[in-house]
């Protein structure tokens, strides 16, 4: 045990950002990035958001302001046990002071309460559950990137609006697809949209032909895909070869990452239309970015995930700086105080309830020849904003807004 | 439902049940004659993909010349393992060819995953194949049609070789006295090593079939090993047309499950492997022990 | 079929009155669990604790009667459930609830046990696992169990009134206690005459039964105690973690519980216990490595499975020449 403890510690001092500190006092800042590193999530988040988290400690010249931080990593294998246990230990034993990511739903929610429990501060990145801000939100927690509400209304409404009013939905059988489906639903038909049908099909699913033929049998006009990852590339994948585009149907990816276009290659996910918080050929500080961040991560671009680290990160520092403590509740509350500016998502807030609002971008994938090169995939086709983006604060039960 | 309906889905069940019906038949190979499940079985399909990928993108080496490289070098890193591994476990029960052949996934499927990342990477159908026949009830891509012959005729050599000719003849002869055959001067260590090479190829071969139609991802094999390990069980373990039969009559049932309880697809083959050992325990086609 | 695992029948068959030595590493791992919370994080400890008695759980069937269960999540999982459910929903207090998950396991053990003992090597693997991924299809769908979310936030409550387990050590000597009491209970089973018929039946089966052993029997109540004490572990993880959840009861963690007792020595007494340790400190402190963790467990594997068979404690045994 005292040889496995020895090995963590080096762990700890090779990811260190900054000069080894001794033994954490109140005067370094631990930052603990937990997400999902090796299997469904790795590429989207993975070692990926440690690299951003790496890149805002830096860019914030926290050591020049005289501030310690440190990093540390771990992988939850999308388990909530693991998750939790790995967050206690950080929490109790290790002196982390915040935890970020978190993709994946049911771990997010399990560190949420956790989190509040123990008075730390947790900054969610990469996990989907509105829930956060809604029925379980907390004053520890903050809702970053993007969640199922503003997926669902963005892609939801768009394709309404420009003729795409029947549905057929490809859910993944969890509670996490469920609630993608529902909510999508409910903007279909708020839009004037009708859904003819649904299946589920369980998780990691690797032939979706059965599923593909229903969807082609029901005459929809959009398929929504109420899944993620692998589940996801494979249904479009197979879909062009059952030739659902050219029959005139379309894809929506309701949970659609640039990694996961990138694996699909773009003759395969040309036309898919998905929404996505953040692109990395935005501005000109986006593509900056985008070139750092490549040149760490094995050339993969930023996803919205990694560059909600990265914003997040940045503005729990400023909080921390101006407050000059680290107490979780007390950094949380001034971050909801302190309007955020950085320079990937501009400006923005963070309302009572936990949730960062931004706009929200509807993007088409390129056809190839529209495509300049790798990771020249998206074309900006609406900019939804920031008001409209996200769910109103009082639709969402969150206890900590009630009047 | 109406008849066409039902009849693509028929269909669509044949495809996913030649898939079943060429990875079990490996698995059933293997254990015939090694007496060793080889949980690797996923992981080497996995490798069969990722071949395809490699030469495709290093050696600009298409689909058919894969379909041919492809499981010769994935078939020569199984005999790697026979050789420095599974030989030495012969003599051993079942639970530690399985024990190993599993930590040997493990490595295999985590290699992959720190190299090439979990979302996968992309190989198109061959040009040949692409597009699709509408046969009035149902439109059917090319490339579907040509797994399901494909490997109808590969599962049906593998039969005729093992079942009717002289060289099978003696496998089986291993299988049941190896000191006798090695007596009549056949080198039968050298056939048990060729014989794991062959069914780790069936299994990248079944992994080059799929590249063009799922994501080539270092996961793709994880999940099926089980599926396909239950199949070899109800077919009988070791029976080769057992595996054959089995594999494609459960890629039907499942198919239609994913009709009428789309939910429970992945279990219904669980299920049945139930119902199946409750009634024989020794599976549809395999001898009482 | 004859297996090639474990202790030779004539090191265990003194066993009126625990050998000396066996006292004396029982002592020396209480000692060690006493001292350990105030060195070790004390939560990593309690999981650790939970997964050894599961561990010790599999090991009375695999390594006393021979029988390889690929499916024991199911009765981790499905106790664990339970006693959420009962501890959230129906504010049970900890002991009730534990106790009522072990009882959900035992039950289901006796269920599938008088299904499944009829087959025999890999067949009765398959079919507990068929059974195990049932299980799992029903925790999937059934509401109560929230889906991959699981059960969250289920209270820690207070021990027969007294105890507040929301205090860590309590809850630690608690779950030590708990894990003292199956520990026993296993070694006094296997040690019993009950457990000699049940070694007798591995090694020639056929035998047990010209000598008037009602076989059929004993099996199912050595796979009843496993499901039961697998429940007992299981519950007690969802207490001190307060999360019931898919992962307990995935077919992945019966294929855990298989490497644990691997590496600590099948029908070893104390090596479900190490090797339960061993693992789960990799997987806690490995946590960091991401993928790589998978591939060091797979190298475990390999290794162990070629060149020390008898485990960790099996190997030790043997250079001391006592069965530990």
């Amino acid at each position: 045990m005292r040889i496995a403890r020895m090995l963590v510690l080096g762990l700890v001092a090779l990811v260190a950002a900054g000069p080894a500190a001794a033994q954490m006092s109140d005067g370094v800042i631990k930052i603990g990035v937990l997400n999902d590193q090796s299997s469904l999530y790795a590429d989207l988040a993975g070692q990926g958001s440690v690299v951003a988290a790496r890149m805002a400690v830096e860019d914030y010249g926290a050591e020049k302001k005289g501030l310690k931080v440190e990093i540390v990593s771990a992988d939850h294998q999308n388990k909530p046990d693991v998750g939790s246990q790995i967050a206690r230990q950080w929490f109790d034993a290790d002196k982390v002071d915040v935890i970020v990511d978190v993709p994946n739903s049911g771990v997010a929610l399990a560190l949420n309460q956790i989190a509040r429990d123990k008075g730390k501060a947790l900054l969610v990145s990469g996990a989907a559950t509105a829930d956060l801000t809604g029925k379980a939100c907390s004053p520890n927690t903050i809702h970053w990137t993007y969640d199922t509400w503003a997926l669902a209304n963005g892609t939801g409404n768009a394709i309404v609006k420009t003729g795409g009013d029947t549905w057929f939905f490809l859910t993944a059988d969890y509670a996490f697809g469920h609630a993608l489906e529902r909510d999508t639903e409910a903007v279909v038909t708020k839009a004037g949209g009708k859904v003819l049908g649904k299946v589920r099909h369980p998780l990691n699913t690797q032939d979706f032909s059965s599923f593909l033929l229903q969807a082609q049998a029901s005459k929809a006009k959009i398929i929504g895909l109420a899944n993620a990852g692998g589940d996801t590339t494979n249904a479009i994948k197979q879909g062009s070869e059952f030739g659902i585009v050219r029959g005139g149907q379309n894809f929506a990816g309701l949970l659609v990452f640039i990694t996961d276009v990138h694996a699909l290659g773009l003759p395969t996910a040309q036309g898919l239309i998905l929404t996505e918080t953040f692109y990395w050929d935005m501005n000109d500080k986006t593509r900056a970015f985008a070139k750092r961040f490549a040149e760490r991560d094995r050339g993969i671009h930023p996803t919205m995930i990694h560059a909600g680290v990265y914003s997040a990160v940045t503005h729990y520092l400023k909080a921390v700086e101006a407050l000059k403590s680290d107490d979780g509740t007390k950094v949380i509350a001034k971050m909801k105080d302190t309007p955020t500016d950085d320079p990937l998502f501009g400006k923005g807030t963070i309302r009572p309830d936990g949730r960062k609002v931004h706009p929200a971008y509807l993007f088409e994938v390129k056809k190839p020849t529209e495509s300049k090169g790798a990771w020249d995939y998206y074309k900006l086709r609406a900019t939804i904003p920031t008001e409209q983006a996200f769910r109103p604060v009082d639709q969402g039960e969150c206890p900590l807004v009630k009047k | 439902m109406n008849t066409q309906a039902l009849f693509s889905q028929l269909l669509i069940g044949a495809i996913n049940g030649a898939f079943y019906a060429l990875l079990s038949l490996g698995l059933s190979v293997i254990f015939g004659l090694l007496n060793i499940i080889n949980f690797a079985h996923g992981a080497q399909y996995m490798m069969g993909a990722f071949a395809a990928y490699f030469l495709l993108q290093w050696a600009g080496l298409g689909y058919w010349t894969a379909l041919l490289v492809a499981p010769v070098v994935v078939g020569l890193l199984g005999i790697l393992i026979e050789r420095t591994m599974l030989k030495w476990l012969y003599q051993l029960d079942h639970l530690y060819g399985l024990l190993l052949t599993f930590g040997v996934a493990l490595v295999i499927e985590g290699v992959f995953r720190n190299e090439f990342g979990s979302s996968g990477l992309p190989y198109t159908i061959p040009p040949q194949l692409t597009g699709a026949y509408n046969l009035g009830f149902m439109f059917l891509p090319i490339y579907r049609g040509w797994v399901v012959l494909f490997s109808l005729v590969i599962c049906l050599a593998t039969w005729y070789v093992i079942e009717r000719t002289k060289l099978g003849a003696y496998l089986r002869a291993a299988t049941e006295n190896p000191t006798l055959v090695q007596a009549f001067g056949i080198n039968v260590p050298r056939m048990i090593t060729l014989t794991y090479g062959f069914g780790v190829a069936l299994a990248a071969l079944a992994g080059v079939l799929a590249a063009p139609i799922y994501q080539v991802n270092p996961l793709m094999g994880s999940n099926l090993i089980i599926v396909v390990f239950a199949v070899v069980v109800i077919g009988g373990l070791g029976s080769i047309m057992g595996s054959i039969v089995t594999g494609f009559a459960l890629g039907i049932v499942e198919g239609f499950t994913k009709v009428f309880y789309p939910e429970a697809s992945n279990t219904v083959i669980f299920v049945i492997m139930a119902l199946v050992l409750l009634v024989r325990p020794s599976g549809l086609f395999g001898r009482t022990t | 079929m004859a297996t090639a695992v474990g202790v030779d029948i004539r090191e265990a068959t003194a066993a009126r009155g625990a050998p000396t030595h066996q006292v004396i590493a029982f002592g020396v791992m209480v000692a060690l669990l006493v001292v350990a919370p105030f060195l070790v994080y004390p939560v990593f400890l309690m999981k650790a604790l939970c997964f050894a008695l599961f561990a010790c759980a599999f090991n009375v069937l695999i390594g006393y009667v021979g029988l390889l269960s690929f499916g024991h999540a199911a009765f981790l999982g499905t106790a664990g459930y339970a006693a959420a459910h009962a501890a959230k929903v129906w504010g049970a207090p900890p002991e009730a609830a534990i106790l009522l998950g072990t009882a959900a396991a035992g039950g289901l053990g006796v269920v599938l046990g008088t299904l499944a003992i009829r087959s025999r090597g890999i067949y009765f693997a398959n079919i507990t696992l068929a059974f195990a991924q049932m299980i799992y299809f029903f925790s999937l769908q059934a509401k109560f169990t929230g889906g991959e979310d699981g059960i969250q936030s289920v209270p820690r409550g207070t021990l027969l009134g007294l105890f507040d387990l929301r205090q860590t050590y309590t809850m630690y000597f608690t779950v030590l206690a708990i894990f003292l009491v199956g520990f026993l209970v296993i070694y006094r089973a296997i040690h019993s005459p009950f457990g000699q018929v049940l070694k007798a039946v591995r090694e020639n089966e056929p035998r047990a039964v010209s000598l008037g052993y009602r076989v059929e029997q004993y099996k199912l109540i050595a796979f009843a105690l496993s499901a039961t004490l697998s429940g007992l572990a299981g519950a007690t993880k969802a207490i001190v973690f307060q999360l019931a959840s898919l992962t307990d009861v995935h077919w992945t963690m019966s294929g855990e519980v298989v490497l644990m007792t691997l590496l600590g020595g099948l029908g070893t007494v104390f090596g479900p216990v190490v090797g339960a340790f061993i693992l789960i400190g990799l997987e806690n402190y490995l946590a960091q490595l991401g993928a790589w963790f998978t591939i060091v467990q797979g190298a475990i594997f390999v290794v162990c499975v070629l060149t020390f068979r008898r485990g960790v404690v099996g190997e030790l045994g043997r250079l001391l020449r006592k069965p530990l």
